[in-house]
């Protein structure tokens, strides 16, 4: 044991050091933010003239700038939790698991169906209304209320989405869980194209029993009464009211990121099975041949991807209503924060969440799409392809991960 | 040496003879209906249902199924009619059209333009259907339409909104019932007046595509023409899901309102984004912030839940009408399903119930023969009062509905409340209006 402990490797902790590096040089260099403001200052003028006077506030203010840093942080909480889900998987099981967006969606609607559970409901005929075709109107009324009254009924209702985020972590282990030994263990030893097709194959499986059970149709989950509404930063700063607003929920969601994230950190460095799981990211072999079961240990942590994705799905709900198609659409963003982060870096991957977070907000303020048109589609494959070109292990990437 | 010793009378008689085989089948056939693409035989007509089964449309498409097997089982006389009997025309009997029994296939448009192409291909070649219908996308639409223009085929649009469907891109062999994004403009823009005043400021987000761009321009021309200013308009790509970052500025940009040319998930999506950045409780220029949506459907209204409360927009027809025909069509498709029907279903099953009754009043399938009954058609009693088919761009002229969300829906149908009934001379419009410019319909093609 003490043997391991010395040997192991640093690299969780040593990018993060790196990490402050970087953003402390571009903070010196002033920054993407100050960079973009000072280029649209000099612009704007010329463009108002061009359009007429059309876009009467082009300018970028500061007011502006602070709310897309809190917007950027607020994606790119969502990117780094699904990116790091996927990194974990990468780092210890070495398989690309393109079913990780699936994994968030099922997350999503581990909500949902907590939500409908909590409604779960009965008719009583009320014969005072009727309904569309004249009939008695038949009005649902929950089991809650039968059991708790009305007010407690409708409280617990109302926290239907933090409720299920207790009941999304052993769901979302166990369908790691079953994921893992079921299937995806016996493509370990295939190449990666192979790990690719299963992985994706079992995306569009699970989309589709989402579909044939909840419908196409997005399903709105609404967050609890007390987190509705915004939160008014620029009074804070001494800005005017309304120039700085963000939606408390939002606000939640970024600190239940990072609390998820700093959780995960702190699991695999300060407990011993933390400690084994890196041994083992570093050489898998030689943490065999000194008796630890270090696929069990692995699997374990393709569960805890599992669970990380699916509280990042959870707590979703209340931003956009989930369908089933929304893992889809995330699953190519954290590939791409995954391979800008660096494959099998942890700290690339959230660090990259957020900076490809903060740089798409950037690139949807219409003073920067005025400048560089059609620049908000395109920004985070072009972010990507500088990075590849400059760094092609990514910012955080360590040499021989993915180089066999 | 050579075996080819034909002569010229063994010419002639061989292919005498080969003519004869050929002409047979014609000949058999020759009962009036021919000298067009898939001419029905004497017992069944097949019609083409293309709607979306699968993809994000996937609802919208099982709703206007549902709505196209209402039409057939009344057409064939099944059910308790619905519509039929409230239908100023009067020639549909029950009997199938022309006596012929109705059957259906369908094909899955997945909402994607190639895929509805390749099932309504299908449909046509395989299962020779007579007319293609449905549909939930206007990209679908005129994809479609350009095809079965081709194949001569007559294809009765589901739902589409785009101005271009009957504008720039109609087609002779084309027919829209459903409204189109002018309309929504010119019917909200003044029902906006009367709510919030012209001193307004809008900020428009809009969906990075077709109809984003008509349904824009529409709103935009109609409320600067009651006073209101625009103050900027922002393309939002189609695949964006978190909004957020576009609608965090709208509220310290000088606007007072905020239109979303948004549809489908893009609507669920950047409606509720809008609502938790709180622009509904917040105050521009003095004025209470609001919320638009130009066109509205009942699934975009489910999936956005509580955020449509108080929110206004334009609908082609909605369940709540109290005319004779809303009223048939409601109970005939609640009796059925057990819950009211959509306007997507609603829309699709006009068009088929137009198309049969075109048929049968032009006493042919022939395609020609039909657009010839559709051209300028007045009717009534299908649910949106006096209608006109336009033979200028086969355009359904009509009134419109300007609804809002419903602060107190009673179930999880009862969402939207009509605010007004436009009436159709206020969105009537020249066919070359400059935003349907550009569009020819050509000739009928009756295929071969």
């Amino acid at each position: 044991m003490h043997l391991i402990t010395r040997s192991l490797p640093v690299a969780i902790w040593e990018p993060v050091t790196q990490a402050h590096k970087v953003i402390r040089a571009t903070a010196k260099r002033g920054g993407p933010s100050q960079i973009l403001s000072t280029s649209c200052h000099m612009r704007a003028p010329a463009l108002a003239g061009d359009v007429s006077g059309y876009f009467t506030r082009s300018e970028v203010t500061m007011d502006q700038i602070i709310l897309q840093i809190l917007n950027g942080l607020d994606k790119g909480s969502a990117y780094a939790l699904i990116a790091l889900g996927l990194t974990l998987i990468f780092g210890t099981l070495g398989v690309v698991n393109f079913a990780h967006g699936a994994l968030f969606m099922m997350g999503a609607f581990v909500a949902v169906t907590v939500s409908k559970v909590l409604t779960l409901s009965h008719k009583v005929v009320d014969e005072s209304r009727t309904d569309f075709l004249g009939n008695p109107l038949q009005v649902d009324v929950p089991y809650l209320y039968d059991w708790f009254g009305q007010s407690a009924g409708d409280a617990i209702i109302d926290w239907a989405v933090p409720i299920s985020i207790i009941v999304a972590i052993p769901i979302m282990v166990a369908i790691g869980f079953i994921m893992e030994r079921g299937l995806i263990k016996h493509f370990y030893k295939r190449p990666h194209a192979d790990q690719i097709l299963v992985t994706f194959g079992l995306a569009i499986v699970m989309q589709e029993i989402i579909k044939y059970f909840y419908g196409a149709n997005p399903i709105p989950t609404p967050a609890p009464s007390a987190f509705t509404g915004s939160f008014d930063f620029g009074v804070a700063f001494g800005f005017d009211p309304n120039a700085i607003i963000y939606p408390y929920w939002r606000l939640v969601y970024f600190f239940f990121s990072i609390f998820v994230i700093g959780a995960v950190f702190a699991f695999l460095q300060f407990t011993t099975f933390g400690m084994v799981v890196r041994a083992g990211m570093a050489d898998r072999e030689t943490v065999g041949l000194l008796g630890i079961n270090i696929d069990k240990r692995f699997t374990v942590m393709f569960g805890i991807a599992a669970a990380v994705a699916g509280l990042a799905g959870v707590m979703y709900v209340p931003i956009n209503p989930p369908n089933y198609h929304m893992g889809m659409d995330f699953l190519v963003l954290s590939f791409v924060v995954v391979v800008v982060g660096g494959m099998g870096s942890l700290p690339g991957a959230v660090a990259a969440g957020f900076l490809l977070g903060i740089l798409e907000s950037f690139a949807s303020m219409s003073a920067v799409i005025n400048l560089l048109p059609g620049i908000n589609q395109i920004i985070i494959y072009l972010v990507a392809i500088i990075i590849l070109l400059t760094r092609p292990r990514g910012l955080m990437g360590r040499k021989g991960v993915m180089e066999e | 040496m050579t075996n080819s010793n034909f002569s010229r009378r063994r010419v002639l008689k061989t292919g005498a003879i080969a003519s004869a085989g050929l002409a047979l089948p014609t000949y058999l056939r020759a009962d009036g209906h021919t000298g067009f693409t898939n001419a029905p035989g004497d017992s069944e007509v097949t019609l083409g249902f293309n709607v979306p089964q699968t993809g994000p449309y996937a609802d919208e498409g099982a709703d206007e199924l549902r709505a196209y097997e209402l039409a057939v089982e009344h057409l064939n006389g099944g059910g308790d009619g619905g519509m039929l009997s409230t239908f100023s025309s009067k020639v549909l009997d029950g009997t199938g059209i022309l006596g012929r029994e109705v059957k259906y296939v369908t094909g899955d448009t997945q909402t994607k333009s190639d895929a509805a192409r390749a099932s309504a291909r299908s449909m046509i070649e395989k299962d020779g259907a007579i007319m293609i219908t449905g549909g939930s996308s206007s990209g679908v639409a005129v994809a479609v339409q350009a095809l079965c223009q081709e194949a001569g085929i007559i294809f009765m649009a589901g739902l589409t909104h785009s101005n271009d469907t009957t504008g720039k891109d109609r087609r002779a062999n084309g027919f829209r019932h459903f409204f189109n994004s002018y309309m929504s403009g010119a019917a909200l823009a003044p029902v906006l007046a009367a709510n919030y005043g012209t001193d307004r400021k809008a900020y428009h987000l809009t969906a990075d595509y077709n109809w984003g761009y008509t349904t824009e321009e529409a709103v935009k021309s109609s409320t600067e023409a009651l006073g209101w200013e625009t103050v900027n308009a922002v393309k939002t790509p189609l695949t964006q899901t978190d909004f957020s970052s576009y609608i965090a500025p709208v509220l310290n940009s000088g606007a007072d309102v905020l239109v979303l040319n948004h549809y489908g998930g893009n609507m669920v999506n950047s409606l509720t984004n809008a609502v938790q950045f709180g622009l509904r409780e917040a105050q521009a220029n003095g004025q209470n912030f609001e919320i638009i949506v130009p066109l509205y459907s009942r699934l975009m209204a489910k999936g956005a839940g509580a955020n449509v409360k108080g929110i206004f927009g334009s609908t082609n027809w909605h369940w709540s009408l109290q005319d004779e025909g809303s009223k048939a069509f409601v109970q005939s498709f609640g009796t059925k399903y057990g819950f009211p029907p959509s306007q997507a279903a609603h829309t699709t099953y006009v068009q088929t119930l137009l198309y049969a009754d075109a048929v049968t009043r032009a006493n042919s399938f022939n395609p020609c023969a039909v657009v010839e009954a559709l051209e300028d058609y007045e009717f009534d009693g299908l649910g949106n009062g006096k209608t006109l088919y336009r033979g200028a761009d086969h355009q359904c002229f009509k009134d419109v509905l300007v609804v809002k969300g419903k602060e107190n829906p009673e179930n999880e149908f009862d969402l939207l409340e009509i605010v007004e009934v436009t009436p159709v001379e206020q969105v009537t419009y020249a066919p070359d209006h400059p935003q349907f410019a550009g569009g020819d319909l050509g000739t009928c093609n009756p295929g071969a």
